[in-house]
């Protein structure tokens, strides 16, 4: 028994010895097509990406699947799968020549059927609903020949190119819940829960192939530790960083300085008390001072919006709205006790706790609410959780989160806000606004559309739908061992222009 | 051979109400499961087909049974958040966190026992009271703070280690091992006080007696009688304390893994009971609780392996 | 020599739970700073004489912070504590005094409930309850109960067969009275012991919810929190982590120490 012990004990000692000893050292030169990128949170459960809410999950998904079109980095639409198209004069047909040469990660050509079965499923074609709102206005997918598909419209819409940008999928595997099949640069290799998501770039991609071979996505979920994980050389690139984070990394890292291209805003829930009164939630913009937070926050940097908007849409975004409401504690005060709360009232801001932006804004926004009497209670909840009660069950009294454009037109930022919605996450409802929307995203005259749209937006911030506070600052990280980055005017991660530097 | 019978069944019937339990608690929590799968795509339509499929419509008390008949068979269910079986999602998480408490009980035995043989040894003498006095602070140091220190010592300090880092056992073991070895030893450390202190007080009392007085005296070597009698005797509060310490370690590991950024079992966990991924959070959960009640049988087995005389309690 | 050394863990255990404690007091009451007031010129602000703990990144003086986290913590141990006592020592006490089924099917859930680390079944609770300070204290408090059940159980069926107690009954006394007048006040050095383990126990399992994010909310403070939250400033501010760190120690350090001598 002793004897034994002690040679257990020896075992286990040299075991662990050895186990140091390589351990240490073990930092091994790193290959050099490797790149571990930091995100937040863990990618939705349906890698599909006409289903994918999350903007984390859809900014993976820009990697993998490409649509008929797809943005550049300038915000322009370029043909993808399709190497050209044409709009008919009435703008009711849209014509797109499929390009050749095509295929799918796992080989196959990609074929007209393929690009009718993706856009069928968009359009929802035999059922009831579009699974794609903005495919509500598709009267038919047609296969003119081989390479030709015609999309014909029920009503014209300057903005309906945008949605052109869906995913084509393979006519046979269109569940990507099931499969990750896309034609981008990179593929899909496999996921491990809480862990990381693994990326591998395509070989037969039609376009200038990934520079980087193999890419980790490693799911930081605490924002407390991404400086360390920086630090520490565990991850080499991290976006959306507070700008206390970026100040504590050394040289090692290139920090660059975009926008993060969406809408931060106290959103409330319209359909609670007493965010159904209107004073009340002029109130709160009121009091609430988006330069201060911006100051917290982001030492100073970030846009001020004030409706929602983001400034990167120099098309539609209004300057002009960020002084619908400027700080005024008294006003606020009246404004409140004309609601009937002289003495203000207690609510709950619920945040998902894996984005410290949104965390530290909610810490700011409370004690500025202290002024007019209004107690805030801040409910950190998990991104997934968020995804649940927030915005698919509404189950919620107000939250602090950004809002972006999961298309690049202004009906992606606006149409959420129209009552019938199945966005509408903050439950508003306004019949002029309702009708404000209808009748701007039915106006072919680009200039009268844009005008309109900027009506809605107007309409938005008067009737204070929600405090809306900023694009926030966007500081990405990477270590001076890549480079290539490029920002875009949407919540996009593009890994393949990224390489690396020797 | 009755006894062991007897502590297994009971063993067993514990095990059981654990699972009665946690199976019911998660049921009878408000959210519909088959809403948050679907999300907003979701028709009234489908949420029906969606529940019909999960067999949420039907009785909680043939739910419970077909899910335990499941569980037997290593079958907990399919995730939500993830979609796929619960069962493999644990499986390739459980190394992860084995290793680390194996690598952390290894530390703890391999510093407390050395360390105590030694203080008892020098009982007092200054380097007696100077380890008795680190001893006591350690002790009072929680994990998640034992793990800050040694992260800012040994990793944003001396870079012995890459803060942060991970690699999969799958992909690199030797590397996989080497990042385990601090996490382990912020678990082990305030454990290891706590061991160090027990073997201490038992060695000390052991000294006193009487059969070690005659040992003596009958011209044993002092090294035959210690290693003979008195670090057997001692040894015993020391096995019944390392019964406890696994349920502590489990805990311990939860919180060490996010100091560290580990994905084991630990933050499995901690996110699905954030997401409110109910099959998990019952799978490892039923786990730990059987893990920890077959620890404590086979410290009990064990004492009485040491010790015949411990017939009953 | 043994209790010698015993008194001077017992002294030293109160003097810095004392060190600890009256802060936390007087943070129920008056702090140097607002402890949730934010101020943008002294953002990560280092140790000064203006602020004896440096500030974190809102401005927030730290030394504030922890006055008032220690009294939340404290606060929350102590209402764990109540309850797990109170609740444990009626079960224990039924349990062991009446014996029998009772006591059995009330053993036997508790065996459940000591399968499981306290802070995981708490992790547990707050999933069904959802976090926040008292959240966290019913939780911690719930999961308390089983091992004060336990303990007073044991006692229990110790005293009830002791020869006094017989004598009492034979002389007439009732059970209650026997409860009260006769039982109780012998385990009470027993349950004084565990009660300090227990504020031990509690202000780390409450530390280690808050730290993983499912305690206490922000902006309230929490020790557990700040130092989860320091993480983000290892590089620059280490101090922001080793203050509430060396708080804490001292805490259970307190406790632990003064357990001992009640022992």
């Amino acid at each position: 028994m002793k004897n034994r012990f002690s040679l257990f004990l020896v075992l286990m000692l040299t075991s662990v010895m050895a186990i140091a000893l390589c351990g240490c050292g073990g930092n091994k030169a790193d290959d050099n097509s490797l790149i571990t990128i930091g995100i937040p949170q863990d990618l939705d459960e349906s890698l599909d990406p006409h289903i994918a809410e999350g903007a984390g999950t859809r900014e993976v998904l820009f990697n993998i699947y490409e649509g008929l079109v797809k943005p550049n980095s300038d915000g322009d639409l370029e043909p993808a799968v399709a190497s050209k198209y044409s709009i008919s004069d009435d703008g009711l047909v849209y014509t797109f020549t499929l390009r050749d040469g095509v295929t799918f990660h796992n080989g196959d050509p990609v074929t007209a059927e393929d690009v009718k079965a993706s856009l069928d499923k968009c359009a929802g074609t035999g059922s009831e609903e579009p699974l794609v709102a903005a495919f509500s206005i598709v009267k038919e997918i047609n296969i003119v020949d081989d390479s030709t598909i015609e999309v014909v419209l029920k009503e014209a819409n300057p903005d309906f190119l945008a949605s052109m940008t869906a995913a084509i999928m393979p006519a046979g595997h269109l569940d990507g819940t099931a499969e990750v099949i896309g034609t981008g640069p990179y593929m899909y290799v496999s996921r491990s829960p809480q862990e990381n998501v693994i990326l591998k770039a395509y070989d037969g991609y039609w376009g200038e192939k990934a520079h980087i071979k193999n890419v980790v996505l490693k799911i930081v979920p605490n924002a407390d530790t991404i400086v360390m994980e920086l630090e520490g050389g565990s991850i080499d690139m991290m976006e959306r960083l507070s700008t206390t984070q970026a100040a504590q990394l050394s040289d090692k890292f290139e920090v660059l300085e975009g926008t993060m291209n969406l809408v931060q805003a106290l959103y409330l829930n319209n359909s609670v008390e007493p965010f159904n009164n209107t004073k009340v939630r002029q109130a709160l913009c009121y009091a609430i001072d988006p330069q201060e937070i911006m100051d917290y926050v982001s030492d100073g940097k970030g846009t001020e919006v004030g409706s929602s908007m983001f400034p990167a849409f120099t098309k539609y975004f209004d300057r002009s709205l960020n002084d619908v409401y400027n700080r005024d504690v008294d006003k606020a005060k009246e404004l409140l006790a004309e609601a009937g709360y002289p003495d203000g009232f207690t609510f709950t801001i619920s945040v998902a706790s894996n984005y410290a932006q949104h965390v530290d804004t909610a810490q700011v926004i409370k004690e500025q609410l202290k002024e007019i009497g209004v107690t805030a209670e801040i409910n950190l909840i998990e991104w997934d959780s968020w995804l649940n009660d927030v915005y698919i069950g509404r189950q919620f009294e107000s939250t602090v989160v950004g809002v972006d454009a999961s298309t690049l037109s202004a009906s992606a930022m606006l149409g959420r806000f129209e009552s019938t919605s199945g966005k509408n996450f903050t439950n508003y409802n306004n019949a002029e606004y309702d009708e404000a929307y209808n009748k701007a995203i039915s106006i072919t005259d680009d200039a009268e559309q844009t005008k309109a749209y900027k009506q809605c937006e107007r309409i938005l911030a008067e009737d204070a739908a929600n405090v809306y506070i900023q694009d926030l600052p966007n500081m990405v990280a990477v270590n001076k061992k890549f480079a290539g980055y490029e920002f875009y005017p949407m919540y996009v991660m593009d890994i393949a222009s990224m390489y690396i530097v020797e | 051979m009755k006894y062991v019978i007897k502590k297994l069944l009971s063993c067993a019937i514990t095990l059981l109400i654990v699972a009665l339990l946690v199976f019911v608690a998660f049921s009878i929590i408000p959210g519909d499961p088959a809403l948050s799968r679907l999300g907003t795509s979701a028709t009234e339509s489908s949420l029906a087909a969606l529940r019909e499929q999960m067999g949420l419509n039907r009785p909680l008390p043939v739910r419970f049974v077909e899910w335990l008949l499941a569980a037997l068979k290593g079958d907990f269910g399919t995730s939500y958040s993830y979609n796929i079986p619960v069962s493999s999602m644990i499986m390739s998480k459980i190394p992860i966190t084995v290793t680390m408490m194996i690598m952390s009980l290894f530390f703890m035995l391999i510093i407390s026992i050395p360390l105590g043989v030694y203080a008892s040894y020098k009982e007092g003498t200054w380097i007696d009271r100077v380890i008795q006095i680190i001893n006591q602070v350690i002790m009072a140091v929680p994990p998640f703070f034992s793990g800050i220190l040694i992260t800012l010592i040994f990793g944003v300090t001396f870079r012995f280690f890459r803060v942060g880092g991970f690699v999969a056992p799958g992909v690199d073991m030797g590397r996989f091992l080497s990042y385990m070895i601090f996490p382990s030893l912020s678990i082990a450390l305030p454990k290891s006080a706590m061991i160090l202190n027990l073997l201490y007080g038992s060695l000390n009392s052991e000294k006193t007696k009487d059969y070690i007085r005659t040992a003596y005296s009958r011209g044993n070597s002092s090294k035959a009688v210690f290693f003979g009698h008195m670090l057997k005797n001692a040894a015993m509060p020391v096995i019944t304390f390392l019964g406890m310490v696994i349920a502590d370690m489990i805990a311990g590991s939860i919180i060490i893994e996010q100091v560290f950024g580990i994905p084991g079992l630990g933050r499995i966990l901690l996110t699905s009971i954030q997401n409110r991924d109910y099959p998990v959070v019952e799978a490892i959960i039923v786990m730990i609780a059987a893990v920890v009640l077959v620890s404590n049988l086979l410290v009990d087995f064990l004492y009485r392996l040491v010790d015949p005389r411990v017939e009953k309690k | 020599m043994k209790r010698n050394s015993d008194k001077i863990n017992f002294i030293l255990g109160l003097i810095l739970l004392i060190i600890v404690i009256i802060p936390a007091l007087i943070g129920l009451v008056w702090t140097p700073y607002d402890p949730e007031a934010m101020s943008s010129s002294s953002k990560l602000a280092g140790v000064s004489l203006k602020h004896l703990m440096g500030c974190d990144n809102f401005g927030r003086d730290v030394l504030s912070r922890i006055m008032s986290g220690s009294s939340i913590t404290l606060i929350i141990a102590f209402g764990t504590v109540a309850l797990g006592t109170v609740v444990g020592t009626v079960l224990g006490a039924l349990a062991g005094f009446l014996g029998g089924a009772f006591d059995e099917v009330l053993m036997r859930i508790n065996d459940v409930f000591l399968a499981f680390p306290s802070i995981l079944l708490a992790m547990v609770m707050v999933a069904l309850l959802g976090s926040g300070k008292y959240q966290v204290m019913l939780a911690l408090g719930i999961a308390f109960i089983p091992s004060y059940a336990r303990i007073v159980r044991g006692e229990f069926i110790r005293i009830k067969n002791l020869d006094y107690v017989k004598s009492a009954r034979l002389a007439g006394a009732g059970n209650l009275r026997i409860i009260f007048v006769h039982i109780l006040p012998n385990i009470k050095t027993v349950l004084l012991s565990s009660v300090m383990i227990g504020f031990n126990n509690a202000v780390l399992a409450e530390a280690g919810l808050s730290f993983l994010g499912i305690g206490v909310q922000p902006p309230d403070a929490s020790l557990g929190r700040m130092l989860s939250e320091a993480q983000a400033y290892f590089f620059t501010r280490p101090t922001l982590a080793l203050f509430p760190g060396i708080v804490i120690v001292m805490m259970i350090l307190g406790f632990s120490l003064m357990s001992k001598e009640i022992r």
